[in-house]
């Protein structure tokens, strides 16, 4: 049973890695082929890096994802405080509008944006679908996953510290700062990560409401797949690959010596 | 914290009222409004009866979402139950195994099957070339681009959906509960039918909800693995605003979406009768 | 976290000042859109060389009408599209594009006589051309029988004999056209019978078919993943270049021809810099290196001087006037019931499933295997919630007797 048992995850994750070994081993690829492997080359990788187009589109994408994360975190910490708060309805209407994002199918709340943007420029032409659009659409579906990591924090905090702090004078806004904000810092930092992580990866969203003038990766390599092929879109992911791989793996190292520190200073106390 | 005063309260959630009213609400409100109207803007329900003419897609989508969902519970429950019994330390890292693919490009992934599933692809060229060392002429699957490929194509994206939840409410289940059917004398099978699994449903039902809700409106996967051989809900939807046929129609692109959130809402209704025990935190993603 | 914090808020600071210094200076950012695949991209590069102002954000699309939908929508604003002829006509119609001031292209007079005034633009006041081509059959000669191209015939896309190796164009203007050919009728019919009878025959076609695609054609063809493709005279040069297997014909019945031509939009805030880049394009230096990158057919008289004698006499890419005038059509503005028609068929061609019988009943079966897996599973939930309260009562009976 045990051995069956391994041989089944063994599969599974198989499953899960086979494309991701396969876009590896082809960004080595000396030639342009998607079955024929011959020789080993870092070509792709230089032409990536000339690639003006994927290079800005990367640039845009972080850009977003930065900005979406700060701004989304910011506004879903304050309201998780102040729905926490509230009681009965307005509870009940905070929640359930949170949740419209995270639970319509994102194609849905994609057109529903783009439907909006449209209704406004095709009436009052200010402004043009591009980076403001693509932003906001951003932040939109960013706030509630940050809501959701912070409220069961707060819901969890000894809210006689806050009230402490303003018995012994502190102004609200400093004790909020000083006092809740380190309370609830681990859902913070999630909901940010979160945050950035989905703004960095979508590309539905992006899709329809980035415009003419700006373009996310993931829209870019969309555009990637319906071209000839090239490698550069392996060597792409290649790199964003080692990118969330290689902090991973320093942060399990370093977690790893911090315990056995703490085993050590154990059995030494 | 609890006690914050009106005023205080409504400042602090003012930008997210704001925020989601503007870019939430009112865009819900629009895709209802352009679906109920014609483009001259006088109402009409020509635009929610045209749909009648994608049942068969719709009836496609829901179907192969279904089946994929399916598969995903399949193959990810007995993986989310074997991790649970590891180690804590060996839990970690294979939570992370699970986490790491979804962490890079989903596109990316997707397209990276064609090179795998294609007739000349990997699996055909190595089967065709390991077959005929023993002189067998193999002519190959046809893999790619048909509704099989759609569902791998689902499964493979949507899977950790289904494996964390599962995990996380089996991690959560008392081990004392397991002891006492054992004491009990419930055997194995028994344990696991009433014990186990009746603990794990909230986490299967969040880790359905997570999988079918994205499968069933894909347009991305049906483009890559299909060879834009069927179209899915998604794909109409696409048309319909971004007009790959020539035709742009908010309008009845807006009634396909408002459908579409309907059957999704209705499913979801369906789906949480089954959760008896209501534990909002119960099969958190991640 | 503070840190952090503080150095993301720096980052994001240094982002914008950097974005508003880059707009201060005097730049203009022309917004270029054309079809993938379709320009040397070395090209953009030496114009803003040259025009050190002027940057060229570059799109691609991969048919006429996913481009017409996206200007059209509102959601973009482009200076510079390249679309085709009957969607420039379908564009001048719809008063989207802008009269050019030729006095800023003084290089149209590179332009080749026969490739101005042409229906769509009849006074040539929008246009300048880009290419020109027709299209063609291109097909794998290691694989597909001698007997079966030798009287090329459009009909050896609907040759049974190799089925799931055939490509077909992923949108319906020229999907139709080829299907109107084949059946003798004119790729610009108005009649609505034929259109349907045109619809048949692509679906006929449907379980014969590996893939709808555009730009993915090249990959397919040149691995031989896939050995019958319809598509245009230069990209079969291209391709034939990566496997010297490939050959290709234009069919008897007939094809289409297809003028592209560069355009001005109307929403253009920089209309004088549009025309600057146009008349760049028409440099018959740039020109040159451009067809020759592209491979398609250059409108461009000086420019095709310049090229390799080799192409400019091959036949398919550069037809004879006999051949043109006796075998191709131009695609007209079909009319708006037309148009519906087209994308109402094109819609049902991809809904009706028609996938390979056994493949439609695969799928049937891992549904009711499904199905019954969770009626099953159903069944045993509510089985074991029905023995729970049972016993839970028991239990409350138990405890109420006992008391």
């Amino acid at each position: 049973m045990k051995t069956l048992s391994k041989v089944y995850n063994f599969l599974v994750f198989v499953f899960l890695y086979a494309p991701i070994v396969v876009m590896i081993v082809y960004s080595f690829n000396g030639i342009k082929s998607r079955s024929v492997f011959s020789g080993f080359s870092l070509q792709w990788y230089q032409e990536l890096f000339r690639d003006s187009v994927i290079m800005k589109s990367l640039y845009t994408s972080l850009l977003i994802a930065i900005i979406a994360a700060v701004v989304s975190t910011v506004i879903g910490t304050l309201a998780a405080v102040g729905i926490n708060a509230s009681k009965g309805l307005a509870k009940k209407a905070y929640l359930a509008v949170n949740s419209i994002p995270m639970v319509n199918p994102e194609i849905v709340t994609a057109v529903s944006m783009m439907i909006l943007f449209v209704f406004i420029i095709t009436r009052i032409n200010m402004f043009e679908m591009g980076f403001g659009t693509l932003l906001a659409a951003h932040i939109t579906f960013c706030i509630p996953y940050v809501v959701l990591e912070v409220l069961p924090k707060i819901r969890g905090m000894d809210s006689n510290i806050y009230n402490a702090a303003l018995d012994l004078g502190c102004p609200p806004a400093k004790a909020f700062l000083k006092v809740v904000v380190p309370e609830i810092k681990p859902g913070i930092v999630t909901g940010f990560i979160m945050a950035f992580t989905l703004s960095l990866d979508d590309f539905i969203i992006s899709y329809f409401n980035s415009g003419s003038s700006v373009q996310t990766l993931s829209v870019t390599i969309f555009s990637m797949t319906k071209k000839p092929y090239s490698p550069k879109i392996n060597a792409l992911s290649t790199l964003l690959f080692a990118a969330v791989l290689i902090p991973l793996i320093i942060i399990n190292l370093k977690q790893d010596k911090g315990m056995q520190k703490k085993k050590k200073e154990r059995k030494q106390g | 914290m609890n006690k914050l005063s009106a005023k205080t309260r409504i400042t602090l959630t003012a930008p997210f009222t704001v925020w989601m009213a503007v870019f939430v609400v009112v865009p819900i409100g629009l895709v209802l409004f352009y679906a109920l109207t014609d483009a001259s803007g006088s109402f009409t329900l020509q635009n929610l009866s045209s749909i009648w003419a994608y049942r068969k897609t719709y009836v496609l989508s829901l179907e192969l979402a279904f089946v994929a969902t399916v598969l995903c519970l399949l193959l990810a429950y007995p993986l989310a139950y074997s991790i649970s019994k590891m180690k804590a330390r060996r839990q970690q890292t294979m939570v992370l195994l699970v986490m790491l693919p979804m962490w890079m490009n989903f596109l990316i992934r997707t397209y990276a099957w064609m090179t795998i599933l294609e007739d000349t692809g990997l699996i055909n060229t190595f089967l065709k070339s390991f077959l005929s060392l023993f002189g067998f002429q193999f002519q190959g699957f046809s893999m790619i681009n048909t509704n099989g490929a759609i569902i791998l194509g689902m499964v493979y994206n949507f899977l950790p959906y289904m494996i964390l939840p599962i995990y996380t409410v089996l991690t959560k289940i008392d081990g004392s509960v397991i002891e006492a059917a054992k004491d009990l004398g419930a055997d194995g099978f028994n344990i696991f039918t009433r014990v186990i699994l009746p603990q794990s449903v909230p986490g299967i039902i969040s880790g359905i909800t997570m999988v079918f809700v994205p499968a069933v409106s894909t347009f991305i996967i049906s483009k890559l693995l299909g060879g834009g051989m069927t179209f899915l809900i998604g794909d109409i939807i696409e048309n319909y605003f971004l007009g790959n046929t020539g035709e742009v129609n908010y309008n009845v692109g807006a009634a396909l979406s408002l459908v579409l959130m309907v059957l999704i809402l209705i499913s979801m209704g369906i789906m949480n009768r089954f959760d008896g025990e209501k534990d909002p935190k119960g099969g958190a993603p991640v | 976290m503070k840190k952090f914090i503080s150095v993301i808020l720096a980052a994001v600071l240094l982002f914008s000042v950097s974005a508003t210094a880059a707009a201060a200076s005097e730049q203009v950012t022309l917004n270029v859109y054309n079809w993938g695949e379709y320009i040397d991209l070395s090209v953009i590069d030496r114009f803003e060389e040259a025009y050190p102002n002027i940057k060229i954000n570059y799109t691609t699309y991969d048919s006429n009408e996913s481009m017409y939908s996206k200007i059209v929508s509102g959601a973009a604003s482009y200076d510079i599209v390249i679309p085709s002829d009957y969607m420039i006509s379908k564009l001048i119609q719809e008063d989207m594009l802008s009269e050019l001031d030729f006095g800023n292209i003084p290089n149209y007079k590179y332009i080749g006589e026969a490739f101005k005034n042409l229906s769509y633009d009849p006074d040539n006041k929008y246009t300048v051309p880009y290419f020109w081509g027709t299209v063609v059959v291109i097909y794998n000669s290691a694989h597909i029988d001698e007997e079966d191209v030798k009287d090329q015939s459009v009909n050896l896309l609907w040759n049974e004999k190799y089925s799931g190796k055939i490509l077909m164009f992923d949108n319906p203007r020229d999907a139709f056209a080829l299907a109107l050919v084949s059946l003798g009728y004119s790729m610009n019919s108005e009649n609505a019978d034929e259109w349907k009878e045109a619809a048949e025959l692509l679906n006929k076609q449907k379980p014969l078919v590996q893939a709808y695609v555009m730009d993915a054609i090249f990959d397919k063809m040149e691995s031989g993943e896939a050995w019958i493709a319809p598509y245009y005279a230069g990209d079969a040069l291209i391709i034939q270049e990566s496997n010297p297997d490939i050959r290709y014909y234009m069919p008897k019945e007939g094809t289409n021809m297809f003028f592209d031509s560069m355009c001005v939009l109307k929403t253009s805030e920089h209309k004088k810099e549009a025309e600057t880049f146009i008349n760049f394009m028409c440099e018959p230096e740039i020109a040159a290196l451009n067809a020759e990158t592209v491979g398609y057919a250059t409108p461009n008289t000086e420019a095709k001087k310049l090229l390799d004698p080799a192409i400019t006499s091959n036949e398919v890419v550069y037809p004879s006037d006999d051949y043109l005038i006796n075998n191709t059509d131009v695609f007209v503005n079909l009319s708006q019931e037309t148009q519906k028609i087209q994308s109402d068929l094109w819609t049902d061609l991809k809904i009706e499933s028609s996938e390979g019988e056994d493949e439609g009943s695969a799928v049937s079966s891992i549904t009711i295997i499904a199905v019954v897996v969770v009626i099953a599973a159903a069944a045993g939930i509510i089985y074991a919630a029905v023995r729970k309260s049972k016993r839970k009562k028991a239990w409350e009976q138990d405890d109420s007797e006992n008391k």
